[in-house]
């Protein structure tokens, strides 16, 4: 591993002062369970890593009238054993779950999470200077692309890996993002962007910002959530497809629903015309299967990810039926 | 292997136990607080954060005090087989990916090849190396041997640390809890079967004990 140089800031403002230095390469790490493996294989080279495991402010989980507050270096361990998150929010305690292992998830955190690179192979291997990197192609287009995006690909085809993403974008989750100049709070969903805005990656943080809380509104009345996962496997692995799925029933349909998808686009993929779909009617198989086969229409699938789209189909009527 | 083991005494008595534990998981886990607890009080004012090329961590190996200087890029893997000499903790994927390199960090299970030494400071790491009270094994190390559960071996140190972070919390795992608590951790040999086996065997006799 190239060495580089580790600072150990006590308060938010040292963070965000040595995100501002300048002048060398710097890189935060939270729990380190991705952007190690990312300096192990000459991916990312930083000169400084800014260490933010002796912030002992980031590690929070409140709840407020205003809903559920979590700091971003809580742990996905504690996320997922703390019994409001659970009774609250059961998709978020099930997406905690399926990260990984129990000793990644001890030491991975939730901001680290939400922040994580893409698994792509020709990203992650130094010898691909593909688009991401600042290289001219994506090599998937044409090469080995079985676990890429079937949906806003374009110039770049990778699948954004986070669990908890999708679930807190369908949670209708903020993030608090500290700039040099102050705080600032968005949703979730306006977080991440897709490669044709700026292929090198895969959020609006600039540099010298971090994000320091997620909050999730209070759930309503006959909320109800889950998320699903299929894996290649029965032990850990990433996503080929997940569904992220919250709603509200009234009698036997949804008042109100959100579905979004993990491992099918360069970000967390919302369905909103199958939400429109299955909102206020009455659920049935068929009936699932017959709106996601439109809004599957847009599907760009490549040569050996077709799959993916009838694992979206299968998903869909599987999450949404549990939860009806 | 097998045979001496046999003709060892296998009772455990609680006290023995957690005697063995004592300098690890239970003893330095109180050292640890204190220690960490002198260590916070960081002066607030907006100083400069340090910043580190290297630097001396103090933690607790297995019961012992150590000292040493690290730089930002060891991982706690290195340092334990390089610098300590504790060569049970395996390194096989250096990735996070195996489970081979699993020890106990505050007594909660940790890929140590995703660790870095640098910050370990003030905390309790346990090793297989530590889990042995005297000549007397651990009650998983002993249920491992007696249960077969390995074959070539080189998983065995992290699906044992894995199995006593388990049943230091869970005295009584169901099957599929013991299945989760060892996702962590890939056996090559495919000796999963053995292995479960093994984790309840040792959960019984610590019971017993
Ligand atoms: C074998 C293996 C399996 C995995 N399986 C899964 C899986 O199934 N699902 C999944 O979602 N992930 C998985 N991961 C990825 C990763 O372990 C987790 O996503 C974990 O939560 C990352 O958190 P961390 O704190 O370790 O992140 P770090 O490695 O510390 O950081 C990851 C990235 O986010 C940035 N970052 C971290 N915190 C912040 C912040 N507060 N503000 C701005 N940027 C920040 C860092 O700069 C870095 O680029 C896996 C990893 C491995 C090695
Ligand atoms: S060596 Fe650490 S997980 Fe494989
Ligand atoms: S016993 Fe050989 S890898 Fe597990």
């Amino acid at each position: 591993m190239k060495n580089f140089k580790i600072a150990e800031p006590k308060s938010i403002e040292q963070v965000s002062g040595l995100l501002s230095k300048g002048g060398e390469k710097v890189s935060l790490m939270a729990g380190g369970t991705d952007m190690l493996s990312e300096i192990k294989e000459g991916v990312a080279e930083p000169d400084l890593v800014v260490d933010l495991s002796a912030m002992k402010e980031l590690p929070f989980i409140r709840k407020n009238r205003d809903g559920m507050h979590i700091g971003a270096m809580t742990t996905l361990a504690d996320l997922a054993s703390d019994p409001a998150i659970r009774s609250d929010y059961p998709g978020l305690y099930e997406a905690a779950l399926s990260v990984g292992t129990p000793q990644l998830r001890n030491v991975g955190t939730v901001g680290g999470n939400l922040c994580q690179r893409p698994r792509c192979w020709y990203y992650r291997d130094a010898k691909f200077l593909c688009r991401k990197k600042g290289g001219s192609q994506c090599f998937a287009t044409r090469g080995r692309n079985k676990y890429h995006a079937i949906f806003g690909g374009g110039i770049c085809h990778i699948v954004y890996p986070s669990d908890l993403a999708p679930m807190l974008i369908a949670l209708d989750a903020k993030v608090v993002v500290v700039a040099p100049g102050g705080e600032k709070v968005l949703p979730l969903s306006e977080f991440y962007t897709l490669p044709s805005k700026n292929v090198r990656r895969e959020n609006i943080l600039n540099p010298n910002e971090f994000l320091r809380e997620i909050r999730i509104p209070p759930p309503k009345k006959g909320e109800r959530s889950t998320y699903m996962k299929l894996k290649e496997r029965g032990t850990w692995d990433f996503a080929l497809v997940s569904a992220a799925v919250k709603a509200t029933a009234g009698g036997n349909s949804f008042n109100d629903v959100k579905i979004v998808l993990g491992g099918v686009a360069p970000i967390p993929w919302r369905l909103e015309k199958v939400e429109q779909g299955v909102m206020k009617k009455k659920l049935s198989e068929s009936m699932i299967k017959e709106t996601a086969g439109a809004a599957l229409q847009e599907a760009r699938p490549m040569e050996e990810n077709r799959y993916k789209v009838a694992l979206v189909e299968a998903l869909l009527v599987r999450s949404l039926l549990s939860i009806a | 292997m097998e045979k001496t083991s046999k003709k060892r005494k296998k009772t455990f008595t609680r006290r023995a136990f957690l005697k063995g534990l004592g300098g690890s998981a239970a003893g330095t886990a109180l050292a640890s607080k204190f220690l960490r607890r002198g260590l916070a009080a960081p002066p607030q004012e907006m100083e400069a954060a340090p910043v580190h090329s290297q630097k001396t961590v103090t933690f607790s190996v297995n019961g012992r005090t150590v000292s040493l200087e690290v730089e930002p890029r060891e991982t706690l893997l290195d340092v334990l087989r390089q610098k300590l000499n504790l060569t049970g903790t395996k390194k096989t994927c250096d990735r996070g990916e195996c489970g081979s390199c699993t020890v106990l960090l505050d007594g909660q299970p940790v890929y140590s090849c995703l660790y870095p030494a640098i910050r370990v400071e003030g905390k309790t790491v346990t090793t297989i190396e530590g889990l042995a009270y005297g000549d007397e094994l651990h009650p998983v190390q002993q249920a491992f041997i007696d249960k077969d559960g390995y074959q070539c071996g080189f998983c065995t140190p992290g699906f044992i640390m894995s199995s006593v972070a388990l049943l230091n919390r869970n005295q009584k795992p169901t099957f599929p809890e013991i299945k989760t608590a060892l996702s962590g951790n890939l056996c090559r040999c495919g000796n999963y079967v053995k292995i479960y086996e093994a984790v309840r065997t040792a959960s019984e006799r610590m019971r017993k004990a």
